[in-house]
């Protein structure tokens, strides 16, 4: 039975050689001129921009990017149940149904509660505090004592 | 008809949904009250309290009809076992989850916390909690696991402006997603040594192999490792002094209760069904992690300052306590350890109760030093918190006492002398804790700066408190009132 896995232990030691050797190979050939463009940050195109610090912004994206996944399982549990609607009957659509309502439910909460507003007023969960409270019995340093990373 | 359908066609294989009632109606109630919260914002939280009270009554309704359910053990393709060992576990859940309720209903009042999402996620997290302790597959123990999970982390870091709850929903979910990694990972070892994640398949599958094989064994160290994650056993236990201080301390007391009873549901499952063949392997392990537990618990304990913190290590060592229980591998090794959870699940809230309504308003007033005079001030408040604390020592008359003593004479039995010495002993020093919180409410008096504190509660804050109190009484002295339940409860059969 240990055999079975005899090919995964190899693709293992390829994939880690082959890691290794692309590496070294490139670290050997490769002239190294050191001009400003390389040495910044590779950031898909866009400029570099130092973050202002010590100032919060809003991070967006995040809470469309979960919705997105949301509504994304729920148009892939779609298709195989499209595909097979007719053998499945009734069954399958009384399922669906059930699976379509808890997402909708789902969409409905988000939307009332100004999740797919991009500008709008702060949302209940998604904004940053405005102060943060601490209390006695909280044991962390102050924000501004942990440097400006 | 295609295989898809073949496979899942009402035709081939009847659906029970019975079995699973109490999970449908917590998880109904909870979308209710998501879409009223939503779409009827208000203020006010009592309709989210009674609702969500009702729903927790009427699973728990669900559940108890399940008591004398003649149907077949398994249902849903194996994924659900419908025996009683589910049932008692559920019914300490949901009393756990409505005591949660209430407590959470008096302490988002006063800490101004009141929002409509905590009610759903509650709810959420008690269903995930019912659903991992009748789960007989390891996929859907998984999936129970980051439901509950998942709505606790969320809980966790509730009070998100207070930075110790956002640290503490930080902390316990980067560990949680760790642990659940590992314990994924066993899933897949165990699949891959048995060819089935079905509980009874694994154990059909184990019992045939003469020799225990290193895959088998290597599932078995990394789901005990995972379900040691969500016990909060030593060495898999940092998170825990940090979640539990950071929490608003009604979720800390719902989810040191409610978890801890889950999970070990699961543990106990997982490990006196599936992997019962390979006992002999696993319980030298099981009880090596029990002494450290009880020992680093009950030693780290003595230093704290923090009431939270303080019963945060109590529970660590608790759970060693358990796990004697479970080492010993015997039917009365899990008895000892379900009375040991029921126990545990009502003191750790109870005491929790008493913390919440104590700092008078959210997490003020958590130092050891402003529970000097306690008992002058407030003599029931005191009284109820002694009974706990005396429990969780496990003096008699109270229930903790009974539970220790269970555990201890079904480890004893099982030949594992060494490991109930080591037990007893640290108990011996972790009553010194327990006492002098009891000292400091009794014989001292009470700190200038908190002596005009006004100290108030309202009805759903005293049942938080009594009600436990209550049944740590009754169970100490009526220790077979539950016993009685447990001697079917705990054949364990999927």
């Amino acid at each position: 039975m240990q055999t079975g896995f005899v090919p995964i232990v190899i693709l293992l030691v390829l994939a880690g050689a082959f890691g290794v050797l692309s590496l070294v190979v490139s670290w050997l050939l490769t002239p190294k001129r050191k001009v400003k463009a390389k040495l910044d940050p590779y950031e898909c195109g866009i400029e570099p921009v130092r973050l202002p610090a010590k100032e919060q912004f809003p991070v967006k994206f995040y809470v469309v990017a979960m919705l997105f996944i949301i509504f994304d399982i729920e148009t892939i549990f779609m298709y195989p149940w499209a595909v097979a609607y007719r053998s499945l009957g009734l069954f399958g659509l009384v399922e669906m149904i059930v699976f379509i309502g808890l997402v909708f439910v789902a969409y409905l909460f988000v939307w009332q509660k100004g999740g797919l507003e991009w500008e709008g007023p702060a949302r209940p969960m998604g904004t940053l505090p405005a102060s943060v409270e601490h209390t006695p019995g909280d044991r962390r340093r102050e924000p501004a004592a942990t440097g400006g990373a | 008809m295609g295989p898809l359908a073949q496979a899942v066609a009402p035709s081939h294989m009847p659906i029970v949904l019975r079995p699973l009632l109490p999970e449908l109606i917590l998880v109904g109630t909870a979308l209710a009250l998501m879409l009223l919260d939503a779409l009827r914002p208000t203020p006010d939280q009592r309709p989210f309290v009674l609702l969500s009270l009702a729903g927790v009554a009427g699973a728990a309704a669900a559940t108890l009809s399940l008591w004398t359910w003649k149907g077949p053990g398994s249902v849903l393709g194996g994924m659900i076992a419908a025996d009683r060992f589910a049932v008692y576990f559920r019914l300490v859940i949901l009393a756990a989850a409505a005591l949660g309720i209430l407590l959470s209903s008096y302490y988002l009042d006063r800490a101004g916390e009141a929002r409509g999402e905590y009610y759903p996620l509650l709810l959420f997290a008690t269903a995930g909690m019912t659903l991992i302790t009748a789960a007989s597959d390891l996929i859907l123990i998984f999936l129970a696991l980051e439901i509950l999970s998942l709505s606790l982390y969320l809980l966790t870091g509730f009070s998100f402006r207070r930075l110790a709850s956002a640290e503490a929903s930080m902390k316990y979910f980067l560990l949680g997603a760790f642990s659940s990694a590992f314990f994924l990972y066993g899933i897949a070892f165990a699949y891959g040594a048995t060819g089935t994640t079905n509980l009874a398949g694994i154990a059909t599958a184990l019992a045939s192999r003469v020799n225990g094989d290193a895959l088998a064994l290597i599932a078995v160290g990394l789901l005990a490792v995972g379900f040691s994650f969500k016990i909060a056993a030593v060495p898999f236990h940092m998170w825990t002094p940090d979640a539990y201080q950071g929490a608003p301390t009604c979720v800390t007391a719902f989810m040191s209760a409610g978890t801890k009873v889950a999970a070990f549901g699961a543990f106990l499952r997982v490990f006196g069904v599936a992997f019962l063949p390979l006992a002999h392997d696993w319980r030298a392990f099981m009880g090596v992690l029990a002494a450290i537990s009880i020992i680093v618990g009950s030693v780290l304990a003595i230093a704290q300052t923090d009431i939270k913190r303080l019963l945060a290590y109590s529970s660590i060592a608790q759970a060693g306590f358990i796990l004697v229980g479970l080492s010993a591998g015997t039917q009365a090794g899990i008895q000892s350890a379900m009375f040991y959870l029921a126990v545990y699940a009502g003191t750790v809230l109870g005491a929790f109760a008493v913390v919440a309504i104590a700092s008078v308003r959210g997490e003020e007033h958590t130092a050891l030093s402003s529970y000097a005079g306690l008992a002058r001030r407030r003599p029931l408040l005191g009284l109820a918190l002694t009974a706990f604390l005396l429990s969780l020592a496990g003096i008699p008359p109270m229930a903790g006492f009974i539970a220790k003593v269970s555990v201890f004479s079904a480890a004893v039995q099982a030949g594992s002398w060494p490991l109930v010495l080591i037990a007893v002993l640290a108990s011996v020093a972790a009553a010194f804790f327990y006492i002098r919180v009891i000292v400091l409410m009794y014989m001292q008096d009470p700190a200038p700066e908190i002596e005009g504190v006004r100290i108030e509660s309202d009805p759903a804050g005293w049942a938080a408190v009594l009600a436990p109190a209550f049944l740590t009484v009754v169970f100490g002295i009526l220790p077979g009132l539950l016993f009685g339940l447990l001697r079917t409860a705990s054949v364990v059969r999927f």
